[in-house]
């Protein structure tokens, strides 16, 4: 054997010393850090979430609830009601008119602090606050109504802590996660290039190349989630793959809006079993069909009294998908119990829509 | 000092380029030896050519061009011309299978006519080259087993985008070509079909995969290792087996018990190498087909266990709330 040697030349040395220091450096820099994964499910089930310390820290920093303007007084026997004191108080006029100034005084705090009362009352007319001359009183009367109805009409998915304005606005006139429909791109003739309506990377679905907007079909329109058979065998289930795109584009959505793994509501090994899954699957149904109610009976068909410049790029009204609460956070504001101190939006909603909506909502 | 060393090529060894045997050339003449790249030998055989392309090769390179103008001018179109976006969202960019509700109709060019030709045309470049690899092993004398392993991945081509979609009556059910659109197809048939994993030929076919891998590393080691005493003739030492096939042999005894030979190693990364599209085909043609739901087929074979409910308070809601 001794007279067969190796040598290895000085530029293999050198540069294979290198590329190992390379790939060593590359290696630690994948390494995840700040993660950490919280068991979600039974031992052996792989239902673990993987949260990011940095941006839990970020969102929960982020959370910044206006504290009440001024205690809620608990003796209002007898005091005039907001509509005896004020003209045109279509929904709230049975409150109390200390609780209903209250109320306006929170709202000017959770939707435009810096606007302050002029976003929505025209401050200039003779009748500032009980005229409707700003689209913005008309749009947040319904919103009222609107967060009344969650309040009460779905507490499947929004109890205990219910909702307030600043659950979706934050702070902001115009809440940071709404949603327009999605002009396609231009094409110079229908003869090709046909992306199906997926194929970009899609903003709705983590930028994932599935389909760019799921949230008409399933959020607003009422089509088919369900992909799979519930028998092993073929039984009529013509459901197709692109059907499935479409559903995993939803749950793409789903996921990222709430910063969960798809192991937050489902058991990987079989998505369709609802005995394998956890309970935040059934309040994340009922939030599907809540969101899909919203944007029906209450969105869109604000469109026409929007300014063109809220309008979306094909002139639809905005929309709400789970994103528009949720924020990134699987339970809103970190589950912060926001409704305790305003009971006047627990509903359900009075006033001129009031009774229909409610017999509307509550049959869902 | 130059010396050998087998981890990396070192010493390049140049002679006269190598014209191979003499063979029956049809009406294309074989091209002369094209030299020798300095580069190419850090990789394999220094010697460029001769390239024999004849009917077959031009045809195949004919057909492949114009399935990719097909697939690449759709994708650009698909951004409106516009060569920033097709580079910047090319690995996004996709050629779609018609929509369903087509069946297995012609459909308009504009909605999926255009993958039904990129498709014809792919198909026919991949089966004119398969017949190169056919046709030319048989010109040198050689048994015919590239041609058969490269069948066995046409084989997995063929049930994804044509022998299972006409099966379940759609080209809707076909893949899509595009880089991260034929990803997210994958997910969605294993969403679709109750998790793939469950599919024992799916099973069959990783097991054949990652022991592909597994075959390479073992085989490649052995020789590397084994070379300095005279195992690069790997094929020589099939009959007649010198130091390095022993020293190669007692190595695997001492350390698992048992070892391959020169010989059947080879037919054992073969198999293994064939097995897992062939495996995987069947498990595709199935799907669908076959069994609608992996999970609960698995379930029903006893193949995967019943779990226990797991939160027992858990009920689907539409059971309750009177359909979807």
């Amino acid at each position: 054997m001794s007279t067969l040697t190796y040598s290895i030349p000085p530029f293999v040395k050198v540069s294979g010393t290198l590329f190992v220091l390379f790939l060593g450096v590359v290696t630690v820099l994948a390494i995840p850090r700040n993660t950490e994964d919280v068991q979600n499910g039974p031992s052996g089930t792989g239902m673990a979430q993987i949260f990011n310390e940095a941006e839990l820290r970020a969102q929960l920093a982020a959370v910044d609830i206006p504290p009440e303007p001024w205690p809620r007084s608990e003796d209002y026997e007898g005091l005039p009601t907001a509509g005896e004191v004020y003209e045109n108080v279509q929904v709230l006029g049975h409150l109390p008119a200390e609780h209903f100034d209250r109320l306006m005084a929170a709202i000017t705090e959770w939707v435009s602090p810096e606007e302050g009362c002029a976003y929505c009352h025209n401050l200039e007319s003779d009748n500032p606050f009980a005229g409707d001359d700003l689209y913005t009183k008309i749009v947040s009367r319904r919103m009222i109504q609107m967060t009344m109805t969650i309040n009460s009409a779905w507490d499947e998915h929004v109890a205990p802590s219910g909702v307030t304005c600043y659950t979706c606005h934050a702070g902001q006139a115009v809440p940071a996660n709404i949603w327009f429909e999605n002009p396609l791109v231009e094409r110079p003739t229908r003869m090709i290039g046909d992306l199906a309506q997926q194929n970009q990377p899609a903003v709705a679905a983590a930028y994932a190349s599935l389909p760019m907007d799921p949230f008409t079909p399933f959020l607003v329109e009422d089509n088919e989630i369900r992909v799979y058979s519930a028998t092993a065998l073929p039984s009529g289930n013509r459901t197709s793959i692109k059907q499935a795109e479409w559903t995993y584009s939803l749950m793409m959505h789903m996921s990222d809006s709430l910063g969960v793994n798809c192991t937050y509501c489902h058991n990987t090994q079989a998505f369709e079993s609802w005995e394998q899954s956890p309970p935040a699957r059934v309040t994340a149904w009922h939030g599907i069909r809540m969101v899909r109610e919203l944007n029906n009976a209450y969105l869109i068909p604000l469109g026409p009294e929007y300014p063109a410049h809220r309008l979306g790029p094909l002139g639809d009204a905005p929309k709400a998908n789970c994103a528009t609460c949720h924020q990134g956070v699987y339970q809103p504001l970190w589950g912060a119990d926001v409704l305790a101190d305003y009971p006047s939006l627990s509903g359900p909603a009075p006033g001129p829509y009031g009774e229909a909506e409610t017999a509307q909502a509550t049959s869902q | 000092m130059a010396g050998y060393q087998n981890i990396f090529t070192q010493i390049q060894v140049r002679g006269p380029a190598e014209q191979g045997v003499p063979i029956d050339e049809g009406m294309y003449r074989r091209s002369k030896a094209g030299g020798f790249s300095h580069l190419f030998g850090w990789l394999g055989n220094a010697q460029i050519g001769p390239i024999y392309l004849g009917w077959y090769g031009v045809a195949s390179i004919v057909c492949g061009l114009v399935a990719i103008e097909i697939i690449g001018l759709n994708m650009w179109a698909s951004v409106g011309w516009d060569p920033v976006q097709f580079v910047r969202q090319l690995f996004w960019l996709a050629l779609e299978p018609p929509p369903p509700s087509y069946g297995l109709s012609l459909p308009p060019l504009g909605e999926g006519g255009w993958w039904l030709l990129a498709g014809f045309f792919l198909t026919a470049s991949i089966l004119l080259w398969w017949w190169r690899t056919y046709t030319r092993a048989i010109a040198l004398g050689m048994g015919t087993h590239v041609a058969w392993a490269f069948a066995a991945a046409i084989w997995l081509y063929l049930v994804l985008g044509f022998i299972r979609p006409i099966l379940m009556g759609s080209w809707g059910e076909a893949v899509p070509f595009g880089i991260f659109p034929h990803l997210d197809w994958t997910a969605a048939f294993s969403i679709r079909y109750g998790n793939l994993f469950y599919n024992p030929f799916h099973a069959l076919s990783i097991v054949f995969l990652y022991g592909s891998t597994l075959l390479f590393a073992m085989h490649g080691a052995t020789i590397l290792a084994v070379s300095r005493l005279g195992g690069d003739r790997e094929i020589d030492q099939i009959i007649d087996r010198g130091t390095a096939s022993e020293r190669a042999g007692l190595f695997w005894r001492w350390t698992m018990g048992f070892n391959a030979t020169m010989e059947s190693i080879h037919r054992w990364a073969w198999w293994f190498a064939v097995l897992t599209p062939l495996t995987g085909g069947i498990g595709i043609l199935l799907t669908g087909t076959v069994v609608d739901n992996w999970y609960l087929w698995a379930v029903k074979h006893s193949f995967a266990p019943v779990y226990p409910q797991l939160w027992p308070e858990v009920v689907d809601p539409a059971l309750s709330a009177g359909g979807m």
